[in-house]
């Protein structure tokens, strides 16, 4: 690899050709401001459209100010990060960018958590200079997503989200000049277009453009109402990263204190996700197995691959740009409807409540939620199964405005029934982990016998689309993963065009898997603190004494009280959906 | 009767065929010479050797940069890769601006046998015109050229037997004006929004679909055959030292004669608006030439005798752009001319850098106070400052480029920035916020004729008494001046007075 030396700063280095001047000052510990420019280490995810031009910097011999993120470096280079020249001209481009925005930081969703109020602090700006029209746009409120694009700074992540690590390609720039903003094509609100609600453009906008519809006003009414049973459900990865909205190190597992969080807060019940998780598993599985002996026994309608079905965000999309495949997904409903579903059947019934004074809420790492559980075919006589779906921000939110001292409390445990879960429903969370929990009952149930080794070390990883081949006593199954909608696009395509071997494809929407979800706390483009999440969940899942679905005692007796047996009439009734084709007519570029 | 066109200060070259022949009609073409060029190249010289000869011809890019063409086509050759592209930018979007129209549909021939050529020269078999849909006539024309071509087989496969393959096709622009940026043309091209991108890579190593793109302006393939034809000696013996050939410029505004020209490098301003543009209209006094288009700038009297050429029109603050040239006289207010380019700016930058998208706008909205008399001295610094960072900082060619407009009126006509802000005074009359029009009662008869034609009823007054113009409801649409018989009523350069 050629070497190339420089200067910055008046400090000497050697960098590989190629690098960028940014790259190379971080080398020395120059840290030059950056607004518009984010990436992910090791994900394959990086925005530098070189847009802001807040990471100017002086290259002497050069006419104009370099943009640090894309310039790459030249042998000889001389560059100064902080000469009057460079400093006067980022903080002019802050100012511009401040005044086309709204001054409404103190009620902003995004305040304490905005780059462009960090960089503004950072640079000492206490005036802005330019006074005039700010652009403004309609406000745009979808099931999980608002849009208030008056705060669009035109960093692009968004769109480098949506169409390049997605391909879901709802998100663009529209316009030009002065009222250049990202947005749905042709005017259309973000429910018209064939968003998926993934949120991976909330989790990476600078700003408060993109934000969450706000549930926690709704739960604290409920919870104020006398007459209502409020209960609680919590997905797997919520515990690996609401510690950091606490100040804690990315990776702390706070299961015990969220649980006594939410029960001071005022949860009648605390259960986990991770318990449907383990029933979303024995179906899942079951069906499996069911579709893999009729194509053994040479059925020709078996429909292989099966694919998961526990992220809202792929089913969103499958549903937009694979309705020809409609058949193939699992039909399980994901562990939160699930939940749901048992909640306000069999646990209404427990307790004796009935299912319109039973108020489930879950709290996901994911925005997709919020619209999965107003679906529909989730409602029975227009009484939704889980009535309302909070992020693990929002939960932080409550926690802290319940004057609760989060650091100090004991921890507690989950309530029972629906509060035991196995190590294979905490790696839902992780990339991998919902098709590795499916193997170790899979495999158990198919032969027969005790697994060896829990860990299904071959489904585990960072690439975007992995595959493995799992020997069950003689049948090799052909598993492929993958995670980010792109790697899913590329592997359904496979599946569309008949070039497929694979038995069971997981997929997750958000790279990385739950752990890196839309909902999650915000995570800056620090790819570090993702990779802490994945090793907490991996952490749970080895201090578990149960591994395994089936062993969930509760999940025995479930089966046993309730539902009968996986798959059967009962499980199809409750923990069973369909699928809707949604796609929309393409529009073709017209070239002569 | 001689018509300005063909006064003998004009050389035409990239403009030889234009109303010469029946651009429908190929025989007319080949008559005049058309497809020789292309016949000589691929018979006679290497790639090579046909990049040498634009290399001594001296010819630079017409688009506005004025690269060297040679050389960009050699840059090109060199990449390697399994396809390349010729484009041709046929985006022409400076207000005012039709010369690559003109050639397009006036002379296709030239413009697709000069691409055929170039794919020769850099090894590309496919040629792409981005042609804004704006321009339906060129738009149709080159379609029955295109065809006609592959009928005669000058175009398509195995061109005169040479076993060289050559097809063009359009691609049609919406019109939008930073499309004449080549990354932004590329993209808009693959579909994407037309917006620029950091260079390097440059579109000769990685353009269209990350091949080795070559993009060249219509008029500088308009220069190619005549190049090879009459060789590259002839070309840089016309022009000056760093400018060879000609240039086509659009001459608008307060001119006796407007349309296209085309004159040697080096020409003065003087010999085109005295000499072939006939001088001022109305024989007022010139004031200032435009020229470079909206990111170009202001020349004025001082550089009146200046030879045209690239370095010079950048020394005197301006550029060559891509041959726009505007003539403003006495009763043009350069505050005023320059809130025009940032206005047209505002709305045609692609709004992906800070400093173009909102910084633009801000200096519009200085220069709009500054017209409307609601400027401060600070105002002026603010101006200044402002362009030197979008200046700086823009991402691309149009961004950079565009606060021009501001540096050379702020240079070159300070007085009548200092005027507006300090004394409220628009000498030009333009700025409607800064004049009044007041009646003399000695001169006035009450004919009512300024009451009647008053679209706003800002006049009152009695028969045959003297009338009375109420500024703060006079929109300064200047009828009434019209109107009147008597002279009574004049301009008072003086901000109105609210009562």
């Amino acid at each position: 690899m050629e070497m190339i030396e420089l200067s910055i700063d008046n400090k000497v280095l050697r960098v590989k050709k190629g690098t960028t001047i940014l790259k190379a000052a971080r080398k020395v510990g120059i840290e030059i401001p950056t607004l518009c420019h984010m990436e992910l280490h090791n994900m394959n995810i990086e925005n530098k459209p070189g847009s802001c031009r807040v990471c100017v910097v002086e290259v002497d011999g050069r006419r104009n100010l370099a943009p640090a993120c894309i310039t790459e470096v030249t042998p000889g280079m001389v560059v100064n990060t902080h000469t009057v020249r460079v400093l006067n001209a980022r903080k002019t481009i802050v100012e511009l960018l401040i005044s086309d925005h709204p001054y409404d930081c103190l009620v902003c969703a995004k305040s304490g958590n905005c780059d462009l109020q960090s960089i503004a602090h950072k640079f000492g700006i206490r005036r802005v200079h330019f006074k005039g029209e700010k652009s403004t746009y309609q406000k745009d409120t979808s099931p999980s997503i608002i849009r208030d694009v008056d705060k669009c700074i035109m960093c692009r992540r968004c769109e480098m989200m949506c169409n390049e690590v997605q391909t879901v390609g709802a998100l663009s720039a529209v316009n030009r000049g002065f009222i250049s903003v990202v947005a749905p094509a042709f005017e259309m609100n973000l429910e018209q277009s064939s968003c998926t609600y993934c949120g991976q453009c909330v989790s990476v906008c600078p700003t408060g453009a993109l934000t969450e519809v706000d549930s926690t006003n709704k739960v604290l009414l409920a919870l104020m109402d006398k007459s209502k049973t409020v209960i609680v459900q919590t997905a797997p990865s919520v515990r690996a990263a609401l510690g950091e909205e606490f100040g804690l190190p990315a990776g702390t597992l706070v299961t015990g204190k969220m649980v006594a969080a939410l029960r001071r807060i005022g949860f009648k019940y605390v259960f986990d996700t991770d318990f449907a998780a383990d029933l979303t598993i024995m179906e899942e599985g079951t069906e499996l197995l069911g579709r893999l002996k009729a194509h053994l026994a040479g059925e020709s309608n078996a429909k292989l691959p099966i694919l998961t079905s526990c992220c809202p965000g792929w089913v969103n999309f499958m549903e937009h740009n694979f309705p020809d495949l409609l058949h193939i997904p699992s039909t399980a409903k994901s562990p939160q409807q699930m939940f749901g579903a048992i909640a306000k059947t069999y646990f209404a019934d427990l307790i004796g409540v009935k299912r319109q004074d039973l108020v489930v809420v879950s709290v996901m790492p994911c925005l997709a939620k919020k619209y999965e559980c107003q679906r529909d075919e989730f409602k029975v006589d227009g009484n939704p199964d889980v009535d309302f779906s909070m992020s693990t921000r929002e939960l932080a939110d409550l926690i802290k405005q319940s004057n609760i001292d989060f650091l100090n409390l004991p921890d507690e445990d989950f309530d029972t029934p629906l509060g035991e879960s196995t190590g294979a429903s905490v790696i839902f969370g992780n990339t991998g982990g919902v098709i590795e929990a499916a193997c170790r009952t899979a495999y158990e149930l198919y032969t027969g016998k005790k697994l060896d080794v829990i860990e299904f070390e071959s489904l585990r990883g960072k690439e975007g689309i992995r595959s493995a081949k799992l020997d069950f006593d003689g049948l090799t199954l052909n598993i492929g993963i993958a995670h980010g909608l792109s790697n899913a696009r590329k592997l359904l395509d496979d599946v569309r065009a008949g070039k497929s071997d694979y038995h069971a494809i997981e997929i997750m929407a958000c790279v990385g898997g739950c752990i890196a979800g839309g909902g999650q706390p915000y995570h800056h483009g620090d790819s570090k603190i993702l990779r802490q999440r994945r090793n907490a969940i991996y952490r749970e899942d080895k201090n578990k004494t149960i591994r395994k679905s089936h062993e969930n005692p509760y999940i025995v007796k479930l089966y046993k009280d309730f539902l009968g047996q996986p798959c059967g009439q009962k499980s199809h009734e409750l923990l069973h959906t369909v699928y809707y084709d949604k796609s929309r007519e393409e529009i073709t570029i017209h070239h002569d | 009767m001689e018509t300005p066109v063909n006064k003998p200060k004009q050389l035409r070259i990239a403009l030889r065929n234009c109303g010469m022949l029946d651009p429908e009609n190929i025989a007319e073409s080949i008559v005049r010479d058309a497809y020789q060029a292309l016949g000589k190249v691929l018979k006679e010289y290497s790639p090579q050797e046909c990049i040498n000869i634009l290399k001594q011809s001296g010819l630079r890019g017409r688009g506005g940069a004025g690269f060297p063409t040679g050389l960009k086509w050699e840059i090109a050759s060199k990449s390697k890769s399994d396809q390349k592209y010729v484009v041709c930018n046929a985006d022409e979007g400076d207000p005012g601006a039709f010369m690559d129209r003109s050639i397009l549909e006036g002379d296709p021939h030239s413009v697709l046998e000069a691409m055929a050529i170039c794919g020769y020269c850099i090894g590309a078999d496919k040629g792409l015109i981005y042609i804004r849909a704006e321009y339906p006539l060129a738009i149709k024309r080159l379609k029955i050229a295109i065809s006609q071509a592959m009928e005669w087989g000058l175009l398509g496969k195995n061109i005169l037997g040479s076993g060289f393959n050559f097809e063009i096709k359009l691609c049609y622009g919406a019109g939008a004006f930073v499309c004449g940026e080549e990354t932004a043309l590329i993209h808009s091209m693959e579909g994407k929004r037309g917006e620029p991108t950091n260079k390097p890579p440059f579109p000769a190593t990685s353009g269209f679909m990350k091949k080795p793109t070559n993009v060249n302006n219509v008029e500088t393939f308009a220069n190619i055959a005549p190049i090879i034809l009459k060789g590259p000696e002839w070309f840089s013996s016309i022009g000056t030292k760093n400018s060879k050939g000609t240039k086509v410029f659009a001459l608008a505004g307060k001119i006796n004669h407007v349309g296209l020209i085309e004159v040697p490098m080096g020409t003065s301003l003087r010999e085109i608006i005295y000499e072939i543009g006939g001088g001022i209209k109305e024989n007022k006094k010139f004031k200032a030439v435009q020229t470079g288009g909206p990111s170009g700038g202001c020349l004025t009297e001082k550089h009146l005798d200046t030879p045209i050429d690239y370095e010079n029109l950048i020394a005197a603050g301006s550029m060559m752009g891509s041959g726009g040239m505007i003539v403003m006289d006495e009763n043009d207010c350069m505050v005023s001319v320059a809130k025009f380019y940032l206005d047209f700016i505002v709305g045609e930058s692609c709004g992906k850098c800070t400093p173009c998208r909102v910084g633009n706008k801000r200096l519009y909205e200085i220069l709009e106070r500054i017209t409307q008399g609601k400027g401060v001295m600070k105002d002026l610094d603010k101006l200044k400052n402002l362009s030197y960072i979008i200046k700086d900082t823009a991402l691309c060619g149009l961004g950079q480029t565009s606060p021009n407009p501001v540096f050379s009126t702020l240079e070159n006509f300070y007085d009548e920035y200092y005027e507006h802000v300090v004394e409220k005074k628009c000498r030009a009359g333009h700025c409607k916020n800064l004049f009044h029009y007041v009646i003399n009662e000695e001169l006035c008869v009450g004919c009512a004729a300024c009451k009647r034609c008053c679209p706003v009823h800002a006049i009152t007054g009695e028969k045959r008494k003297p009338h009375y113009i109420d500024s703060n409801i006079c929109i300064r649409c200047n009828e009434c001046i019209e109107k009147c018989s008597f002279d009574a009523i004049s301009i008072q350069l003086e901000p109105k007075i609210l009562v």
